[in-house]
């Protein structure tokens, strides 16, 4: 993936630049908002990561706003250290895609670029998902594992959906309490990990290959464990 | 600053004065022009008319009898004259005496029809005179007058005291203005006094009543409503700071810790990589706890209460329930709801949920296993109740104030995981929607009911 950083602060940049590297994106950096607002417009990119407050008279709203009013569609992950939800509200209106408070850990916001790239992707309306022997029938709401029924709760479905559609990619625990609870707090018990064992209960203790796996100090990912 | 403003009330105290002298000063200039034109000016009015009824009883004689009749006339009406005012002056063609009381020609008088008021010599005494010239045929000139010394006396006397009465209005604006100023000003000092004192750094200070009920008093006691409002929020920042600093000591040093102690002493990468981890860990803590309280502070800010809507909390309620359903059951807890099909309200459903979600987090978590924790909702005279129970320690009658301030851990609860923020948090949201968190005996454990009035108007807290 191609992916812009627009983010003024050094150490922060590096970090971010350097971890993206790692996961094997193309990445390009600015650091202040002209040089951002130029680079995110005369280059295609899949994802851009911007940070709110920018020097050099152009912030990241302007920058979005631009982008938009160009009818450009790049996936955004908008980086702040404003957290009030009014402007977490200001930003998604701008035409961010997503919100991300600083500080953050790292892998929240590789999880969050991932997931944001493939929004990007229009999809035609899916009917079934299919990951490995996992079958989702989204319009009999069935699940199958290797041909055999599994029982799930309307909710315990949601999760496992959500799952599927990130399939490969690494959720996290906040992606999860956002993307099937639209909860935007967090909850002081770890209640996503109940939740998922539980679902681990049904889709992989009864199958020799487990799918849903813990990436440590991460989150979840739902892949087949391949060594 | 406050300063400047003592200048602004000061000028606006001046512009006050100033307006009221101005306007006193010109109404007085307006009653005393008004006079000076019915007195002095009807004066002069009369002597021009006694002088037009002359010169008309004159020329009609003339017409009668001639230059000899109008000789003879003149002499009898300066013989008939008791006031010894008239004045008459026959001359001829060029100027030479015929008749009348003046020594000679008046080198004034040039034209016939106009007033002219000069001095004159009569009967060899200078005097005052306003008079008017006419042409007879046969070149004869008419002069009539009137000896005006008196009446002019008058009218000095008159614009004298007319002029002094304007000084003394003058002077009466001028103090009534220093008094309406110094009033103003001693209103106003009083609250002045009392936002300097506050400005300085004395916070007990208030705007002093006077009792009487006035726009004053009524202006001081929204200040003073105001200034208790500051007060208390200044208060919970004061608390909130003295909290940061007291109960983030502790993570930080922990993790600041880890980190010089890997520096010194770890002996692998290994070891290294998980002091690391462990720093990262405590310093997310760290966050979360900042997270928690920059949203109580947001709540408390009451800026939300602009997006209060009429709400169905049926939906997001039984949410909770589920969310922390899993979990009690791994805790072998059994998380029972009773929640009717709808429960209206009117306020902030996401903030509502949260408060909920930490009562209930809260519920499973004392909840010893085996227990059993509940959430029910409930309609009760014009509000809304929210109830969590758990059987677990609960918390003692006199720890219960304290229970909902930041930071506060019972001494149950020290060793169970959790910020001391939960119920805080609680107490906040119920306070922005006009509400309150009460805690109570379940006999054993903890009752939390947030009660929630139903009708839109939350008082501002």
């Amino acid at each position: 993936m191609r992916i812009l950083v627009v983010e003024d602060d050094k150490d922060v940049a590096g970090f971010i630049v350097r971890g993206l590297k790692e996961a094997g994106h193309v990445v390009e950096h600015a650091e202040n908002g002209r040089d951002g607002l130029f680079m995110a417009v005369s280059e295609p990119f899949d994802a851009i990561v911007l940070d709110r407050m920018l020097p050099g008279g152009i912030d990241g709203l302007k920058i979005l706003e631009t982008l938009r009013s160009q009818k450009n569609a790049t996936p955004v992950l908008i980086l702040s250290a404003l957290a009030d939800v009014t402007e977490r509200v200001k930003g998604l209106k701008a035409g961010g895609d997503d919100y991300l408070t600083k500080p953050f850990a790292f892998a929240e916001l590789l999880a969050r670029v991932e997931a944001l790239s493939r929004r990007g992707k229009s999809e035609g309306p899916t009917t079934k998902l299919v990951v490995e022997d996992l079958e989702m029938d989204l319009l009999s709401r069935q699940v199958k594992r290797a041909g055999q029924k599994i029982d799930l709760q309307p909710r315990e479905f949601r999760l496992l959906e959500y799952l599927m559609r990130h399939a490969g990619q690494v959720v996290t625990r906040t992606m999860l309490l956002e993307g099937v609870w639209d909860y935007h707090f967090d909850p002081q018990t770890n209640v996503i990990d109940v939740h998922v064992s539980r679902l681990r209960q049904k889709v992989d203790k009864p199958f020799p290959v487990p799918l849903i796996q813990t990436i440590r100090n991460a989150g979840y990912t739902l892949r087949a464990e391949r060594v | 600053m406050a300063a400047s403003r003592f200048t602004v009330f000061r000028s606006a105290g001046v512009r006050f004065a100033a307006t009221y002298a101005g306007l006193l000063a010109l109404s007085a200039a307006a009653l005393a022009l008004f006079l000076w034109w019915a007195t002095a000016g009807l004066l002069d009015r009369q002597t021009e008319a006694a002088i037009r009824a002359d010169a008309q009883g004159l020329s009609e004689r003339w017409e009668d009898g001639g230059t000899k009749a109008l000789i003879a006339i003149i002499g009898e009406r300066l013989a008939g004259n008791v006031d010894d005012d008239a004045i008459y002056l026959l001359a001829d063609a060029t100027h030479k005496l015929v008749t009348g009381n003046l020594d000679r020609w008046p080198a004034t008088v040039q034209e016939t029809g106009r007033f002219y008021e000069l001095t004159v010599t009569r009967s060899g005494m200078r005097s005052l005179a306003r008079v008017q010239a006419f042409d007879l045929p046969d070149g004869f000139q008419l002069v009539i007058g009137r000896d005006v010394v008196v009446r002019t006396q008058l009218r000095h006397l008159l614009t004298d005291a007319l002029l002094w009465a304007l000084v003394l209005v003058c002077g009466m604006a001028t103090i009534g203005a220093i008094l309406v100023r110094s009033l103003f000003r001693r209103t106003l000092a009083n609250v002045s006094a009392t936002a300097q004192a506050i400005a300085g750094g004395d916070f007990t200070q208030r705007v002093r009543l006077s009792g009487r009920g006035d726009e004053f008093d009524q202006l001081a006691d929204v200040i003073n409503d105001m200034l208790d409002r500051i007060g208390r929020l200044m208060e919970g920042v004061r608390q909130v700071s003295n909290a940061i600093a007291h109960d983030l000591r502790t993570p930080i040093t922990r993790a600041r810790t880890r980190l010089e102690d890997a520096t010194l002493h770890a002996e692998t990468p290994v070891e290294l990589r998980a002091a690391i981890e462990r720093a990262t860990a405590d310093l997310d803590g760290i966050v979360g706890v900042f997270q928690a309280l920059l949203r109580i502070a947001e709540i408390e800010a009451g800026s939300r209460r602009a997006a209060f809507a009429r709400i169905d909390l049926a939906a997001p309620l039984a949410a909770v329930a589920e969310l922390y359903e899993a979990v009690a059951e791994e805790r072998g807890v059994t998380l029972s709801t009773t929640l009717p099909d709808h429960v209206m309200s009117f306020g902030d459903a996401a903030l509502i949920q949260q408060a909920v979600a930490n009562l209930v987090d809260n519920a499973v978590k004392f909840s010893p296993s085996g227990g059993a924790a509940s959430l029910s909702a409930r309609l009760l005279g014009g509000g809304l109740e929210i109830a969590v129970t758990d059987h677990g320690p609960g918390i003692p009658t006199e720890d219960r104030q304290k229970a909902t301030q930041r930071f506060y851990r019972g001494e149950t609860a020290r060793h169970t995981p959790g910020s001391g923020l939960g119920l805080a948090l609680v107490q906040a949201v119920a306070q922005l929607h006009g509400g309150v968190l009460r805690l109570e005996d379940a006999e054993p454990g903890l009752r939390a009911v947030l009660a929630l009035p139903l009708s839109g108007d939350a008082p501002a807290a």
